[in-house]
C-alpha cells in the first residue's frame, strides 16, 4: 500500500467537496478498494471515509418503497426485519455476499458504486427496478449501471440511499464461483403488478436484463415458462472459471431457481 | 492404557498457545535494529536479465543495500542443489542445474528473484524494489509439460530437451509378456493437476550476523532446520555449520513446502553480514503462490492387463513429471522413488514397468507436497483398477479383493517389500460402514430427485517412515534418513526430550510426551518436547513423509531404553539389590519378590547427587541419546469410499458420504490421527474438485490469489466417518506406520471414481469442477442416447 491522506468528513457537503479531487477516492466498506490498494493496483492520494456521515444509514419503509441507506452493511440488510418483511429476496441476497467479515463491513452503496460485474447487489437493484439516490439527483437502476466497473455517477457524486419498490414476488439464485464466492452467475427476478424483471450478474461484462426471459415470465410467472428461453452465449464472459456457453446454460438454470424461490 | 499413554485421546498440549495467539512464529520474532528485505521478482517467465540499475533505489530514504546474483557470485555463494541423484535409462546422471538464489544470467519463471533491496522498513524496501530498473530481454517460454521436450525453447544449456532424466523401473520384458497373454487390457490417460501448497503461515526468514563471534542465527519457517543448515553450509557456502544456528520456531503448516531451502533465507543470512544488520523477510500471499514449491503436475498413460477372471497380470505406466524451472531439493525423487515404487498398490501384480521423464518448464519449481508421489501413484492405480473392474463387469470391491496382496512379507516388482497389512479387513469394514449393499437403493432415491449418485473406492498404500539410510542411499539420496533423540532427565524427575523431528501442526509436543510419560511413569506435563533449534538438538532429519511417529518416536524409544537401563543400575545400588532383580513399572523401581521400591524421581535425583553409587562404575547424571535408523519403510494402507450426488443441471458435485478405514499400525493418539485424516481428505478433495494452478501460455500464474485458486472450505466437505484397523508395523519398536498423508493420498481417486460412477463416463480431469462435470454429463447423456 502506498501512502495516502485520510479524511473523515462529517457531512455529505464536505465529502463531496473533498471528492472533487480526482486523485481522491470515497471509502465506504472498503472491501474492494482496500485489498486493491494493498496490492498496489490502486493508489489514491486520499481516502474520504464516509462512515462519519449521519444520514447515510438507516432502513425504513416509506409507503410501498423500501429505503436503504447507502452505508448499510450487508449484514444489517440481511438481518433487518424490515427488509425481511418487505423483500425477503433482498435480505437473502445480502446474507449471501462474501463471508461474515465482508458482510460486516461491505456496504450497499459501495457495492453498486463499484459495480463489479460479478457483484450481487447490482442484480437486486436492476431486478427490482430500484432508484439510486445521490447528493445530486435520483437515478433509475436502468440508467445507473453503464458497464464493467462503470456507473452513471459523476465526480463528487455520492450515493445516499437506494429506493426499492416492493414487488409482489422476488427471488435470487446465485451460482457462486467456488474460489471467490462472487457470482459466476446470479439471477434476480421480480414481479410487480404487471412488470417482470430479470437481472443477470456475473455472466457478462456487467449486470444486464434478460428481456426474453422477462417476456416469457410476463405471460406466466413460473419456472416452466423459461423452458427453451436462453441468453446468447456470445455476449457472456469466457475465462478460466467458466466458458460462455456454460454461463449461458447457468443463467437458464438460475433463472428458474430464482422464480421457484420467489 | 493410562489416561495419557499410547492410544489415549490426549488433548493437544500446544493448542492453548496456538488458539490464544501466544504462538511464536518466525514473523513474531524481532531483533533490535533489524532491517527488512523485499525481493524484486521476474515478471517474465523466461528472460535474460541484461542489467539491474539500482541507482534510483539506492537514493531512496532508508535503503541500505541492493544486491543481485553478481554479488552472491562474488562471495561464492552457491546455487540451490537437487538432493537426490537419479540416473536415466541409459545410465547417464540426471541434468540438474542449480538454482541461483538471485538470478544469474536469466530468469526462468515468474517470481524468480532478480534482486533484493534491504531497507530500514518494509515499506522503504518495497519502494526500493519498485525503483529498480531491470533491463530484460524477453525470451519465449515453455509452460506445458507435454510440449517442453520437443520445444525450441531451452531453459538450461546443460539440460537438453528440457529433460532432467528419462528413468525406468521394473521389468520391461516380463511386462510385455504379461500383456501378450492378457484377456483384457484397460487403458487410461490421466492428468495429476498442479497444486499450490498454501500453508497458513507464509514463509519467512530473520537472519542475524554476530560480528563478535562471526556466527549467524537464522529464524526460518522450516520443517527440517538441520537439513537447512547442512545445505546452506555444505552447498551454498553461506557459513560453516558450527557458525550457523538455524531455529524453526512455531511453524504454521508446511505440507512439504517448507522442507526445501529457498533463495530468500539464504539471501537474508548472507545479507545480514553485508549490511551489518539483522534482515527480516516475510512472504505475502502472492509471493507464496509464485515461489513456494508447487505439487503434483503429472501426465500419465497407463495400461493394466488382466486374465479372464480379472486377475491382474501386468501394469505399464508412462509418466511425464513437471519439475518447473529448476530441480528443487527433493524434486527428483518424488516422481521416481516416491511414485513408481508404489505402483503395485495393494495388489499382487506379477510384472510392472514404469517410465518417468522429468522435465523443465518456465514455471515455479515443483517438489514434494503432502503425499509426494504417492497420491500420484494411488490416483493412477486406483483409477485404472476401478475402470478395469467396470469394463470387465466385476464389482469393484470384488475385483480389488481378488487381486489383494494376502501374504506378508510381499516383494513387489518395484523395489518395495510390504511388511504387514490386511487389505481385505479395511475394505470390508469400510463397505459395512458406508452400507455398500444399500447403495443401489440410495442411487434410486437420488434419481427420483433428479440427481446422479455414484460411489468410488480408493484402496491406497503408501511408503512412509522414510527410510533405511542404506536403502535410500542406494537409490540416490544425498543424505541418510534416520532420526535422533536425546532424553534429559532433570534431578527432580521431569524430562526434556530433544528431537530431530519438527512439529508444524502435527502435535508432537503431545504425542511424543505420551510415549515418554508412559514409559517413565510420570505425568505428561512433566515432559517437555524440544525441537527446531540446531543449537539445542544436535542433528535431525526433520518432518515429512509421515516419518515422525515411526522414525522420530522410535529414536526417543531407543533413548528411553538407555535411560531405563542406567536408572536401573542406580536403583539397584539404592535398593541394595542385584541389577537383574530390578523391575521398572509405572514409574517405580522395585526388587523382584520383595516390597522394596523407589520412585523414578528419587532415582533421577540420586543420579545427580551421586552419593550412593560408585561413580567409577556409573557416571553421574541421567541423559541418553540415540540415533534410530529404520529397517524398512512403513506401509500404511487403507480403504476410503466416497459417495457423491451430482446435480446434472449445474454439474455441482456434493460429497454426501465418506468412509475412511485406515491401517496406521499402532495409533498413539486417535484424536490427532483423526485430525490428520480429516485434513488430508480435505486437501485430497481440494485436488479432486477445487484446486488447480493455471498458467497462461506466457507463463503468468492466473490463479495466484484466493479469488482464483480455490481452497477447500468447511462447506465443501461432508462429515467423515473414520475408523482404523490395526496390523502393527514390524519394522519399528513402536509398531507405528504413520498417518500424516493418507487422506491426501487416498481422496482424489475416491472422488473421481465416485463421479465417473455417477456419470457412467470415465473421462474427467481433476479438478472436477461443476463445468467439467456438467460437460461430462452431457457427453455421457449423448453417448447413452446413441
Amino acid at each position: 500500500m502506498y501512502d495516502f491522506a485520510f479524511h473523515r468528513p462529517a457531512s455529505i457537503r464536505k465529502a463531496a467537496s473533498l471528492a472533487a479531487d480526482e486523485d481522491a477516492k470515497l471509502l465506504a466498506g472498503g472491501q474492494t478498494l482496500l485489498p486493491t490498494m494493498k496490492q498496489r493496483l490502486a493508489a489514491p492520494e486520499a481516502l474520504i471515509d464516509l462512515s462519519g456521515i449521519e444520514g447515510l444509514t438507516g432502513i425504513a419503509m416509506k409507503g410501498r418503497t423500501l429505503h436503504v441507506g447507502a452505508m448499510s452493511r450487508h449484514a444489517e440488510v440481511a438481518e433487518s426485519p424490515v427488509v425481511r418483511e418487505a423483500i425477503p429476496a433482498l435480505a437473502a441476497l445480502a446474507g449471501g455476499i462474501g463471508d461474515p467479515h465482508v458482510r460486516n463491513l461491505g456496504t450497499l452503496g459501495g457495492s453498486i458504486a463499484n459495480n463489479d460485474p460479478a457483484a450481487d447487489y447490482p442484480a437486486a437493484c436492476l431486478g427490482l427496478g430500484a432508484t439510486i439516490a445521490t447528493n445530486k439527483r435520483r437515478i433509475p437502476a436502468d440508467d445507473f449501471f453503464t458497464g464493467m466497473f462503470e456507473t452513471a455517477l459523476q465526480d463528487g457524486e455520492i450515493i445516499t440511499k437506494v429506493l426499492f419498490p416492493v414487488p409482489r414476488r422476488a427471488g435470487y439464485a446465485k451460482f457462486a464461483n467456488p474460489a471467490s464466492r462472487y457470482a459466476l452467475v446470479g439471477v434476480f427476478v421480480s414481479k410487480r403488478s404487471r412488470q417482470v424483471r430479470v437481472a443477470v450478474t456475473g455472466a457478462g461484462p456487467g449486470v444486464f436484463r434478460a428481456t426474453d426471459m422477462e417476456e416469457a415470465l410476463s405471460k406466466r410467472f413460473a419456472a416452466r415458462s423459461l423452458d427453451g428461453v436462453s441468453v446468447p452465449a456470445g455476449d457472456l464472459n469466457d475465462d478460466i472459471h467458466a466458458s460462455a456457453d456454460y454461463r449461458a446454460h447457468l443463467v437458464g438454470v438460475m433463472a428458474k431457481r430464482a422464480v421457484d424461490a420467489a | 492404557m493410562s489416561e495419557t499413554g499410547i492410544g489415549a485421546r490426549v488433548r493437544r498440549k500446544e493448542d492453548r498457545r496456538f488458539v490464544t495467539g501466544a504462538g511464536n512464529y518466525t514473523d513474531d520474532v524481532n531483533i533490535a535494529g533489524q532491517a527488512h528485505a523485499v525481493f524484486r521478482r521476474s515478471e517474465h517467465a523466461h528472460a535474460a536479465v541484461k542489467s539491474v540499475d539500482a541507482s534510483a533505489a539506492l537514493a531512496l530514504p532508508g535503503v541500505l543495500g541492493v544486491f543481485t546474483g553478481d554479488d552472491l557470485a562474488a562471495d561464492e555463494v552457491g546455487a540451490l542443489p537437487a538432493g537426490w541423484m537419479i540416473h536415466s535409462k541409459d545410465g547417464s546422471p540426471m541434468n540438474a542445474p542449480g538454482h541461483p538464489c538471485l538470478v544469474q544470467g536469466k530468469a526462468r519463471y515468474v517470481g524468480d528473484p532478480v534482486a533484493v533491496v534491504i531497507a530500514e522498513t518494509q515499506a522503504q524496501a518495497r519502494a526500493g524494489a519498485e525503483a529498480l530498473e531491470v533491463d530484460y530481454e524477453e525470451l519465449d517460454a515453455v509452460i506445458d509439460l507435454t510440449e517442453t521436450q520437443s520445444s525450441s525453447v531451452l531453459l538450461h544449456d546443460d539440460a537438453p530437451k528440457n529433460t532432467c532424466y528419462e528413468w525406468e523401473l521394473g521389468d520391461k520384458a516380463a511386462t510385455e509378456a504379461a500383456f501378450a497373454k492378457a484377456h483384457h487390457v484397460t487403458r487410461l490417460s490421466l492428468t495429476n493437476n498442479r497444486l499450490v501448497p498454501n500453508a497458513m503461515e507464509p514463509r519467512a526468514a530473520l537472519a542475524d550476523y554476530d560480528a563478535g563471534t562471526g556466527s549467524y542465527t537464522l529464524y526460518t519457517t522450516s520443517q527440517n532446520p538441520h537439513v537447512a543448515r547442512l545445505v546452506m553450509s555444505a552447498f551454498l557456502n553461506v557459513a560453516p555449520e558450527h557458525k550457523l544456528r538455524v531455529i524453526a520456531p512455531d511453524v504454521g503448516g508446511g505440507f512439504g513446502s517448507k522442507i526445501y531451502v529457498y533463495p530468500e533465507e539464504v539471501v537474508c543470512t548472507w545479507a545480514s553480514k553485508k549490511v551489518g544488520r539483522a534482515v527480516k523477510w516475510t512472504a505475502d500471499r502472492t509471493e507464496s503462490f509464485i515461489t513456494d514449491a508447487h505439487g503434483r503436475d503429472h501426465a500419465t498413460d497407463a495400461q493394466l492387463a488382466m486374465d479372464e477372471r480379472g486377475r491382474i497380470l501386468g501394469f505399464r505406466v508412462r509418466t511425464t513429471a513437471n519439475l518447473g524451472a529448476y530441480p528443487s531439493l527433493f524434486a527428483t525423487c518424488v516422481p521416481t522413488y516416491l511414485y513408481a515404487t508404489l505402483l503395485s498398490g495393494q495388489y499382487d501384480i506379477p510384472a510392472i514397468y514404469a517410465e518417468v521423464d522429468a522435465v523443465y518448464t518456465n514455471t515455479v519449481p515443483v517438489d514434494a507436497y503432502r503425499g509426494a508421489g504417492r497420491p500420484e501413484a494411488t490416483f493412477v492405480v486406483e483409477r485404472i483398477v476401478e475402470v478395469a473392474a467396470r469394463e470387465m463387469g466385476i464389482d469393484p470391491a470384488t475385483f480389488r479383493k481378488r487381486n489383494f496382496v494376502k501374504k506378508f512379507p510381499h516383494q513387489t516388482p518395484v523395489i518395495m517389500t510390504y511388511d504387514a497389512g490386511d487389505y481385505a479387513a479395511s475394505l470390508n469394514r469400510a463397505c459395512d460402514l458406508i452400507d455398500y449393499k444399500g447403495f443401489n437403493r440410495r442411487r434410486r432415491d437420488s434419481a427420483r430427485n433428479g440427481k446422479l449418485r455414484g460411489i468410488g473406492f480408493s484402496n491406497y498404500i503408501e511408503a512412509c517412515g522414510i527410510a533405511p539410510s542404506a536403502a535410500v542411499g542406494s537409490l540416490g539420496a544425498g543424505v541418510g534418513l534416520w532420526e535422533s533423540a536425546e532424553v534429559r532427565v532433570n534431578p527432580t524427575g521431569n524430562v526434556e526430550v530433544l528431537t530431530g523431528s519438527h512439529s508444524h501442526g502435527q502435535g508432537h509436543e503431545t504425542t511424543f510426551a505420551q510415549l515418554v510419560a508412559e514409559r517413565l511413569g510420570i505425568g505428561i506435563d512433566q515432559v517437555e518436547i524440544v525441537h527446531g533449534d540446531t543449537d539445542k538438538v544436535q542433528f535431525g532429519m526433520g518432518t515429512y513423509g509421515s516419518r515422525s511417529g515411526a522414525v522420530g518416536m522410535s529414536a526417543i524409544a531407543k533413548a528411553l531404553d538407555k535411560v531405563e537401563a542406567k536408572a536401573k543400575k542406580i536403583a539397584a545400588h539404592l535398593l541394595e539389590a542385584a541389577e537383574g532383580d530390578i523391575e521398572f513399572k509405572d514409574g517405580t523401581f522395585s526388587v523382584t519378590g520383595t516390597d522394596k521400591s523407589i520412585s523414578f524421581p528419587e532415582v533421577s535425583l540420586s543420579a545427580y547427587v551421586a552419593h550412593k553409587f560408585p561413580t567409577s562404575e556409573i557416571e553421574p547424571g541421567l541423559k541418553e541419546g540415540a540415533f534410530y535408523d529404520p529397517s524398512n519403510f512403513t506401509f500404511p494402507a487403507g480403504c476410503h469410499i466416497c459417495e457423491v450426488e451430482i446435480d446434472p443441471a449445474t454439474g455441482v458435485t456434493d460429497i454426501v458420504n465418506w468412509v475412511a478405514v485406515d491401517d496406521f499400525g499402532v495409533v498413539v493418539n486417535p484424536m490427532i490421527v483423526e485430525g490428520q485424516v480429516h485434513g488430508g481428505i480435505a486437501q485430497g478433495v481440494g485436488q479432486a474438485l477445487l484446486e488447480n494452478a493455471v498458467y497462461d501460455s506466457s507463463g503468468q500464474l492466473l490463479t495466484a490469489s484466493y479469488m482464483d485458486y480455490c481452497m477447500p472450505r468447511a462447506d465443501d466437505l461432508p462429515d467423515f466417518t473414520v475408523d482404523t484397523t490395526v496390523t502393527p508395523c514390524p519394522s519399528n519398536p513402536l509398531g507405528i506406520k504413520g498417518c500424516g498423508e493418507a487422506g491426501a493420498i487416498a481422496a482424489p481417486a475416491a472422488v473421481i471414481n465416485a463421479i465417473t460412477d455417477a456419470l457412467g463416463h470415465e473421462e474427467i480431469a481433476m479438478p472436477a469442477t461443476p463445468q467439467a462435470v456438467w460437460r461430462a454429463a452431457q457427453v455421457a447423456a449423448r453417448e447413452a442416447a446413441e
